[in-house]
């Protein structure tokens, strides 16, 4: 068992480096340097001289490599080009705002999912299924940028309950931002927890159907008991595994809504990154978004280890 | 003896069907279950079995209704009762054990947990009483170890012991039914017998009424005192478990009886025409009418009612039983088949075989070589002749299916050589034979389900193997394809069918009809009749054993069946953990002397005749690797005379009626210890 997590945490490390040498690699065979693509026009003579001492871009590239990835394990991303500051109090804030963001609607939207999912599979093709499933079709269906515009253009703009741009200073403290996270939040636990709650509904389903959930009614199990153990572990361990993407998802990849909030996270900032061309933010965000794919995946791969019997003495027994 | 505790009256059960039609599946069944009575219920799949077992618990499957009828448990309604009451009953009255033990139990919970969950639902036992209660249960379905097995999970079972604590289970309650439906399918031979030795014990021990449903009158026949035979949703035929095997009189009984090989017999048994109707097309008349050589006119128009004959003490649903008194002597007969004797050349062999499953470590994969000194299958030798039908035998895990996919090229073999025609060496791997050895070697599948594309016709699923080996188009193709549904006796009209419009048997014959498109010399069967039905497997077999006959194929037959092995076989190979224990000609290796094995195996056959019981001579537990060095059988085999059979691989002994037995016991030793 030990010796299993120690390979898998191997393996994510191995994945990581591996990520970090695709960005380095990536950005060193792009036409032109970091200092060329951030300069532009520009780009001649002493500036250009200038730019390229302060990168160390005269020294080759594997020193670079090297030298950059040296910094990143101690945690330290180097600098970024555009606002000239330290990238780690570039990503500071936003990693915090992101943070927020996901574990709030986390902490709304999985509950919320899984209630949803057995209801619905209960009650399968009864008035609650047919209500709560038409919704979440619904939802799933509605694209981001529509239903945040929606969301904004009813509750912000009619209603006038709620600002509809976010707007953080970045000193915000957790209530300043709990306020205007409202919108955003209900954006994102839309679609996720429609998503979530269906793939739930179809595990349940599936889970009652089998033979030892009919052997369990005929040994005079009552229902609630039923469902609670012999039903749900066996239908929310495949679930662990949707979570914990749902969640790197959260982290990382909300772009849209980011946008459309005008929210500071990190998807915001890796489009902001990308269009000004900040190459060395953009590798720092590669790194931290493919840690936050390995880490969640690691975790959840060890807790279905933990809670599946079948695995864990598979495990023990090798 | 004569109370009765459950009674079904006119029971229909049905589903709408897409078109919004009523459809019945059960058809007005009445019946009594008596006191400490057990009773068999026995018909084909989709007879409608077990929608009548669970529905004599108050279970309706999802999708199914009941459109009338009632059945009363101890005068009460079940079918009336409201959840509540039925958690009352379940489990404390009426305990069911599943048919598959093993997908019946709740995989993240313990097996002592399970059981405790019975128990404290329906006995007011403490907890100590109840810790205590556990291991006496266990200990009563004779399970090792009772303390350490009620904190084993249900995957670290083997099938037989998964059975078991189902049984555990269903008799903590202490309920006044026991319902089974299929306990023993898919369980080994010896197991199986094992496990209805311990229903007959606990029957006779508790008082306990019992159905048990089953497709297998063999199985039926060992633990039933009454049987009741179901044909297309309704009862055909019920009455005393004895005359109904011995005398059956309903035709249906009879030729279901007829088509079980049995062990007696070396010929094929007799087979029945067509298969049975599926629920909603049967109108009017008699619904065994189609496939039944009594039938006259009036059975055409007319269906006939469930007549009670006082002086047989029995129910039968037949205009024409008469003709069937007195009919019974025609049971023991099956039809001869041409054997083949040796004649013919050698066309493959099998040198010092030995395949395994161990993953290769990096190094010896880089030197292409596998370093298992405990190979599953190991010094496999056997030489096939041209036209001979060799069928290999033995529990799970025997290795059979590894081997035939050795043979076929999908499976890499450790050590030793594969030989086709003229001693030349084929390769273990598919990608490097040519294109003629390919076609030369076909495979039949156990479940023709998997093996059939569900998006292609019968026509797509046909022309293939045609266009790949032999460049066929036009009309040509077609007219080929015609040729071998003709072959496998199905009609033109079937080459639009998809497999889903196809029942088990005319799949089964679709693939028959696929594998010998290729014209191939050899044919690769793997448990090809285990997925069907009695009636349709003696169909498939007949129509194997006619091609053979007509066009000189060679068959390779796996099955743990030894009835059915012997009916269709010429020589049987009996392995062991994938070791050889005997090879002879079929009729020799079914007589003493025998190989300590086969003498286990055949022991443990079930035959349809309640006068036969099994002999239960040694104990079925899994072993899960084979022995490292000595005999493959030293952990179970009753005759072990001692440590040589632990440390030397036992010789080849060569008997006087042609077959060969690997073990120690002297074979004329052997002949008299087991006369
Ligand atoms: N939920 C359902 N909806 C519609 N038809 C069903 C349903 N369940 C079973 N059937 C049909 O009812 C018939 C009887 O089914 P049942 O399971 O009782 O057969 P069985 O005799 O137990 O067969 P087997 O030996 O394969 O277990 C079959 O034709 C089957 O296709
Ligand atoms: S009633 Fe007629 S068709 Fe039906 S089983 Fe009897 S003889 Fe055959
Ligand atoms: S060699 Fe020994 S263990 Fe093996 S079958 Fe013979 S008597 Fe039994
Ligand atoms: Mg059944």
């Amino acid at each position: 068992m030990l010796l299993l997590i120690l390979k898998r945490i191997g393996l994510g490390l191995i994945t990581l480096f591996i990520v970090s040498l695709i960005t380095f690699v990536g950005v060193e065979v792009l036409p032109g340097d970091a200092c060329t693509t951030y300069l532009e026009r520009e780009a001649y003579g002493a500036a250009l001289d200038a730019c390229i001492k302060r990168l160390g871009l005269d020294v080759p590239a594997y020193e670079r490599y090297l030298d950059w990835a040296s910094n990143v394990v101690r945690g330290d991303f180097g600098y970024s080009l555009s606002g000239e500051m330290p990238i780690n109090e570039v990503l500071g804030p936003r990693v915090k705002n992101s943070l927020v963001l996901a574990s709030v609607s986390i902490l709304i939207g999985i509950p919320l999912a899984i209630v949803l999912g057995i209801i619905t599979a209960l009650w399968r093709d009864k008035l609650p299924d047919i209500m709560i499933s038409t919704i979440t079709i619904f939802s799933m269906t509605i694209p981001e940028f529509i239903s945040a515009t929606l969301l904004i253009l009813i509750v912000a703009i009619w209603l006038g309950w709620l600002p509809g741009i976010v707007i953080i200073p970045s000193d915000a403290t957790f209530y300043e931002l709990l306020s205007n996270i409202i919108l955003p939040v209900v954006a994102i636990s839309m679609i996720m927890t429609a998503h979530m709650a269906r793939m739930v509904r179809s595990s349940v389903i599936q889970v009652m159907a089998s033979d030892y959930v009919q052997m369990a009614i005929l040994k005079g199990v009552p229902y609630w008991k039923m469902v609670f153990r012999h039903v749900l572990p066996n239908a929310l361990l495949p679930a662990i595994n949707v979570v914990a993407l749902t969640i790197a998802w959260l982290l990382g990849g909300v772009v849209v809504t980011e946008v459309v909030f005008n929210y500071p996270g990190l998807g915001r900032l890796v489009i902001e990154s990308i269009s000004n061309r900040d190459l060395p933010v953009v590798q720092a965000l590669a790194i931290i978004l493919a840690s936050i794919y390995v880490g969640i995946n690691l975790i959840a791969d060890l807790m279905t280890l933990m809670l599946n019997p079948r695995l864990k003495s598979l495990q023990i027994r090798k | 003896m004569n109370e009765i505790i459950e009674s079904v009256k006119n029971l229909s059960i049905g589903f709408n069907s897409q078109k919004g039609k009523q459809i019945s599946i059960l058809r007005n069944v009445s019946t009594n279950i008596k006191k400490g009575e057990t009773v068999g219920i026995v018909g084909e799949s989709g007879s409608g079995k077990s929608t009548l077992a669970l529905a004599m618990m108050g279970y309706i499957k999802q999708g199914l209704f009941p459109l009338k009828g009632e059945c009363l448990f101890k005068s009460e309604d079940l079918l009336k009762m409201s959840s509540r009451q039925l958690e009352k009953i379940r489990g404390r009255k009426i305990a069911m054990i599943p048919q598959n033990a093993g997908q019946a139990l709740t995989p993240n919970l313990k097996i002592g947990y399970q059981i405790d969950e019975a128990l404290k639902l329906h006995t007011d036992l403490n907890k100590r009483e109840r810790d205590k209660k556990i291991s006496e249960l266990l200990n009563k379905v004779r399970l090792p170890s009772p303390e350490t097995m009620a904190f084993r999970y249900p995957h670290e079972l083997s099938g037989g012991q998964q059975q078991r604590v189902a049984v555990a289970m269903a008799l903590a309650g202490k309920p006044d039914l026991l319902l089974l439906d299929e306990p023993t399918t898919g369980l080994d031979v010896t197991t199986q017998a094992h496990v209805l030795e311990l229903l007959r014990f606990i029957a006779k021990d508790t008082g306990t009424s019992m159905i048990y449903v089953s497709h297998d009158l063999g199985a039926i026949a060992q633990v039933s005192d009454r049987i009741v035979v179901m044909y297309a949703g309704e009862i055909v035929l019920e009455g005393p478990a004895r005359k109904i095997l011995k005398e059956p009189i309903h035709p249906y009984t009879y030729g279901l009886l007829k088509s079980i090989p049995k062990l007696s017999l070396s010929g094929l048994p007799a087979s029945m025409p067509g298969s049975q109707p599926q629920p909603g097309s049967i109108n009017e008349g008699c619904s065994f009418y189609d496939r039944c050589n009594l039938a006259t006119d009036n059975c055409k128009k007319n269906s006939p009612d469930l007549e009670h004959i006082k002086e047989l003490d029995t129910n039968v649903r037949c205009f024409n039983y008469k003709e069937l008194i007195n009919q019974n002597n025609n049971l023991q007969t099956s039809i001869t088949k041409k054997s083949n004797n040796g004649e013919g050349n050698e066309i493959l062999k099998l040198k010092d075989v030995s395949i395994s499953y161990a993953k290769q470590k990096f190094f010896d994969q880089l030197l292409n070589k596998i370093s298992d000194q405990n190979p599953t299958v190991k010094d496999i030798n056997i030489d096939i002749k041209k036209g001979e039908t060799i069928a290999l035998v033995g529990e799970s895990g025997s290795g059979k299916s590894t081997i035939l996919k050795s043979i076929a090229g999908l499976l890499k073999t450790k050590d030793g050589q594969i030989k086709f025609e003229n001693d030349r060496i084929l390769s273990s791997n598919l990608k490097m034979r040519n294109p003629n050895d390919l076609r030369a070697i076909q495979l039949i599948f156990q479940n023709p389900d998997e093996s059939l594309n569900p998006n292609h016709t019968v026509e797509q699923i046909l022309s293939q193997p045609l266009k790949l080996y032999f460049n066929l188009s036009g009309e040509e193709l077609k007219k080929n394809i015609i040729d071998l549904l003709k072959k496998v006796r199905l009609g033109e009209f079937y080459m639009s069918r998809y497999p889903r419009q196809l029942s088990g048997g005319e799949k089964q014959r679709v693939a028959v009809a696929r594998a010998f498109a290729a014209k191939p010399d050899i044919i690769l069967c793997d448990e090809v009749t285990s997925a069907l039905d009695v009636s349709v497997q003696a169909a498939v077999l007949n129509l194997l054993q006619q091609l053979k006959e007509d066009l000189g194929t060679t068959y390779v037959f796996v099955s743990h069946d030894l009835a059915v092995v012997r009916a269709i076989s010429d020589r049987v190979a009996v392995l062991y953990q994938g070791r050889l224990c005997e090879i002879g000609p079929s009729q020799n290796v079914y007589k003493f002397p025998s190989h300590p094995y086969t003498e286990v195996l055949l022991g443990a056959v079930l035959e349809p005749d309640p006068d036969i019981k099994p002999k239960l001579v040694a104990e079925d537990i899994v072993e899960e690797k084979p022995p490292e060095k000595g005999c493959s059988f030293q952990g179970r085999c009753p005759r072990k005379i001692g440590d040589i059979c632990n440390s030397e691989v036992p010789p080849w002994q060569i008997g006087e009626n042609g077959n060969a037995i690997r073990c120690h016991i002297n074979i004329e030793e052997l002949a008299s210890l087991q006369q």
